[in-house]
């Protein structure tokens, strides 16, 4: 797919050059604009699934989420209306009220990208009735834990397991609001035979889903990891 | 096998047909078997059998003649003869009276001329008439003769051509020109190309594609044929809902007999045309009749949509070009490719051709399965065709496009079935569900009974389809019983809007529009919810507190 084509698009007004078969998100983030994401992160599979990244491009009724959708020569591009301002608020609030986010009484308090992506759109309420999930936790595994109650199904701790480490301990089961993420075929983390307890997941998960029992947080937060392999094997 | 062989077969079974005087078509197909389609069937046998007339009348066993409501139906040629209700016991009157003795018996007819008056069948030309499990009924008809003339005497880029003159649009909902689609994976680079056909038809109330395979499988192996031609394809997939039995064995049925008479498989009617078909079956979930999530089902993942850009059309199963197609759209290709665009474009309106099926239900006279040009009215399809609303009730609304349709009231009955005047107005082509309301339905149940539908048939990927539905229907939990507040209007209408907009698939966007067009035409009756703490159909407060 990669070719060295250039192409020149706009994006909130700025014009930009990129090669060709780069995404919106990357073409803006390497022009110092940046869009609000949650699921995407550098170094796996772009998800489109947390509709945080959604712009407008001129000319098209629809958005489209930045991360998935390669930058088009002649595309003018705008990363934050009112509109877009609005929405992404809503996505919050919808994420904040699906499940238990009580940041006060989470590992992840000031770790978590949820929290700060609230604080950074200005947030300031939930409009929503609050859902109160009582999902066990599971802490079979010797040091990893997971709380599906802070789960926001962004599916990078799955992808990480796959791509990364190349495992896939981690998918998804059920669908709709009783999506979850689950290891193996749906047993408890410790009686999981493929887990190597890389803890790749518990660095990339942006919320306190999964985390390390008696870590500091600070410690375990490496969300660059992906991105840092990657770029690694990618090395000729 | 070559063309000259198919219309030796079509000769053949003409003549082996008209050794019979009569013809009497039982159908079996999901609407009338529960009824006891197959009894009658039995019965019609034995009765032709016990009354000697085996060799002046042939019993066949069909697909649906459209009259679901008064199943079984029992269609007796010449003359088209109808009889409703049909019982193995009235089975003897029946034979003796109009086969034997030329009277038909007239007390157990279908008397309802008007239902089909208003009704063109294109892609259900066949339903009722041909034995679905006799591939020599299809060729018969002229089936196959589309593929012979394709292969003989047209270009690939030809068959692209009179379909993409013909106008005709996807009937899967979305309505993308179908030639435009064909044109952009013969195009694509990549090989080897596939073909999906969607008849992963989820929603509830709605049975049109599961008719057309039942009564016509031959007729989506066609067009599938000749699609796989036109954008040289050799390998195509069915993808079938579990729960359609009848239609799985009528598909499992066609494709044996398609390839034992070499019309599928290599060197498909004596050319260098190799093509070969494969069924897939859904595990029923709804959102895998979505074009994106339907590729990853058949490759068999976790049936999830994916964003677009890249199109199927580009990159599709196993990153090769796709072709998506709705079965009711592939139907439509032979008739096309026989007869021209310029004859198909005589049906419906210039900017959106031909018919569309659709299954109507609810509170009507008479519920089945109609095909009716584009252009035609709701008032005509609900109370010319459909007899209007039973018991002296009085009409409320019509929900035109499945689940995630729109709730058109009484004002809004003169619009026009087609993709834009029903965008327009808020309701979709969907799938082709028309669902009738009558004055004991409560706007605000119906919403929330739809938006519960899609919650529990969303995948769970995107944040607003996901978790913004699941809030919606709180409010709605709220409102129903009694707890409603005024600004509860407002949240809905935005969180609306928001899913509409920002949803990753069709699912998500379209979910919300039972709620918007309630909001917009029936909102007096939330604000009686909420202000009054009544519902004047009697429907909430009542549920509710049985519930509890």
């Amino acid at each position: 797919m990669t070719t060295n084509s250039t192409i020149t698009l706009k994006i909130d007004g700025v014009q930009i050059s990129v090669p060709e078969g780069t995404t919106i998100l990357k073409a803006a983030k390497n022009n110092g604009i940046l869009i609000p994401t949650l699921c995407d992160l550098e170094g796996l599979t772009p998800y489109g699934g947390c509709r945080l990244c959604l712009v407008e491009v001129t000319g098209s009724p629809k958005l489209f989420p930045a991360c998935t959708t390669p930058a088009n020569s002649g595309m003018e591009v705008t990363t934050n209306s009112e509109r877009l301002k609005n929405y992404r608020k809503m996505a919050i609030q919808m994420l904040m009220s699906e499940r238990v986010h009580i940041c006060a009484v989470c590992v992840a308090n000031d770790h978590c990208e949820l929290q700060a992506l609230a604080n950074q759109l200005g947030v300031d309420h939930v409009a929503f009735e609050r859902n109160f999930t009582r999902e066990p936790i599971d802490s079979s595994h010797g040091f990893l834990v997971i709380d599906r109650n802070r789960c926001i199904l962004c599916t990078r701790c799955i992808r990480v397991c796959d791509k990364i480490e190349g495992v896939h301990t981690l998918d998804l089961k059920k669908r709709s609001k009783n999506t979850e993420v689950i290891m193996d075929l749906d047993e408890f983390w410790g009686d999981s035979c493929s887990c190597t307890g890389c803890r790749k997941c518990a660095k990339v998960c942006p919320v306190g889903a999964i985390y390390i029992e008696g870590e500091a947080i600070t410690q375990t937060k490496n969300r660059d990891v992906a991105e840092f392999i990657t770029a690694r094997r990618n090395r000729k | 096998m070559n063309l000259s062989d198919i219309q030796k077969i079509a000769e053949e079974e003409n003549e082996f047909q008209r050794a019979y005087k009569y013809r009497i078509n039982v159908c079996c197909s999901s609407g009338c078997v529960p009824f006891g389609a197959f009894k009658v069937l039995k019965a019609f046998d034995d009765a032709v059998k016990e009354f000697g007339v085996e060799k002046i009348c042939k019993v066949a066993r069909t697909g649906c003649v459209g009259t679901c409501s008064v199943g079984p139906a029992v269609l007796v040629d010449p003359g088209e003869h109808l009889y409703q209700c049909v019982t193995p016991e009235n089975v003897r009157e029946i034979v003796q009276s109009h086969i034997v003795s030329g009277v038909p018996v007239k007390k157990y007819l279908y008397n309802n001329g008007g239902y089909f008056r208003k009704q063109q069948r294109l892609v259900l030309r066949n339903a009722g008439k041909i034995d679905p499990t006799r591939i020599q009924d299809y060729i018969s008809v002229g089936g196959y003769f589309a593929l012979a003339k394709c292969l003989s005497t047209m270009t690939p880029q030809g068959v692209i051509q009179e379909i993409t003159s013909s106008g005709l649009r996807g009937r899967g909902g979305a309505g993308f020109p179908v030639g435009q689609k064909w044109g952009l994976v013969a195009r694509a680079h990549n090989t080897p190309k596939y073909i999906v056909a969607n008849l992963d038809e989820g929603d509830p109330g709605v049975f049109a594609n599961r008719t057309l395979a039942e009564a016509d499988p031959h007729a989506i192996i066609e067009g599938m044929l000749i699609a796989g031609y036109a954008i040289d394809a050799q390998k195509g997939y069915i993808y079938i809902r579990s729960e359609y039995p009848l239609a799985i064995e009528a598909l499992q049925k066609a494709i044996v007999q398609a390839k034992s008479m070499n019309l599928l498989g290599d060197n498909i009617l004596g050319t260098q045309y190799k093509f070969d078909l494969e069924l897939r079956f859904g595990a029923g979930a709804f959102v895998a009749g979505e074009e994106t999530a339907i590729l990853v089902s058949v490759e068999g993942r976790r049936a999830q949509p994916r964003p677009r850009p890249p199109y199927p059309a580009n990159q599709g199963l196993w990153n090769k070009p796709t072709l998506i197609q709705n079965v009711e759209s592939l139907a439509n290709a032979p008739l096309i490719v026989l007869n021209g665009g310029t004859w198909f474009k005589s049906f419906g309106l210039p900017n959106c051709t031909g018919t569309k099926c659709f299954s109507l239900t609810g509170e009507i006279n008479n519920p089945g399965l109609i095909e009716v040009p584009m252009g035609i009215t709701l008032r005509e399809i609900v109370y010319d065709i459909g007899g209007g609303i039973p018991n002296g009730r009085k009409f409320k609304a019509v929900l035109v496009g499945g689940p995630s349709g729109g709730c058109l009231p009484e004002s809004l009955l003169e619009a026009q079935i087609d993709y834009d005047s029903l965008k327009n107005v808020g309701a979709i082509m969907g799938s082709g569900g028309i669902v009738v309301l009558n004055e004991d339905s409560c706007m605000v149940d119906t919403a929330r009974y739809f938006t519960d539908f899609c919650i529990e048939e969303s995948c769970g990927k995107c944040t607003p389809c996901r978790a913004g539905l699941a809030r919606v229907k709180e409010i709605f939990d709220k409102i129903t019983t009694g707890k409603g507040e005024l600004n509860d209007i407002g949240v809905l209408e935005n969180a609306s809007e928001y899913i509409n907009n920002a949803s990753l698939c069709g699912l998500g966007q379209t979910a919300p529009n039972p709620i918007l067009t309630t909001l917009r035409y029936f909102r007096e009756e939330y604000l009686e919810h909420i202000v009054d703490k009544q519902c004047k159909a009697g429907v909430c407060f009542k549920n509710e507190s049985a519930e509890e």
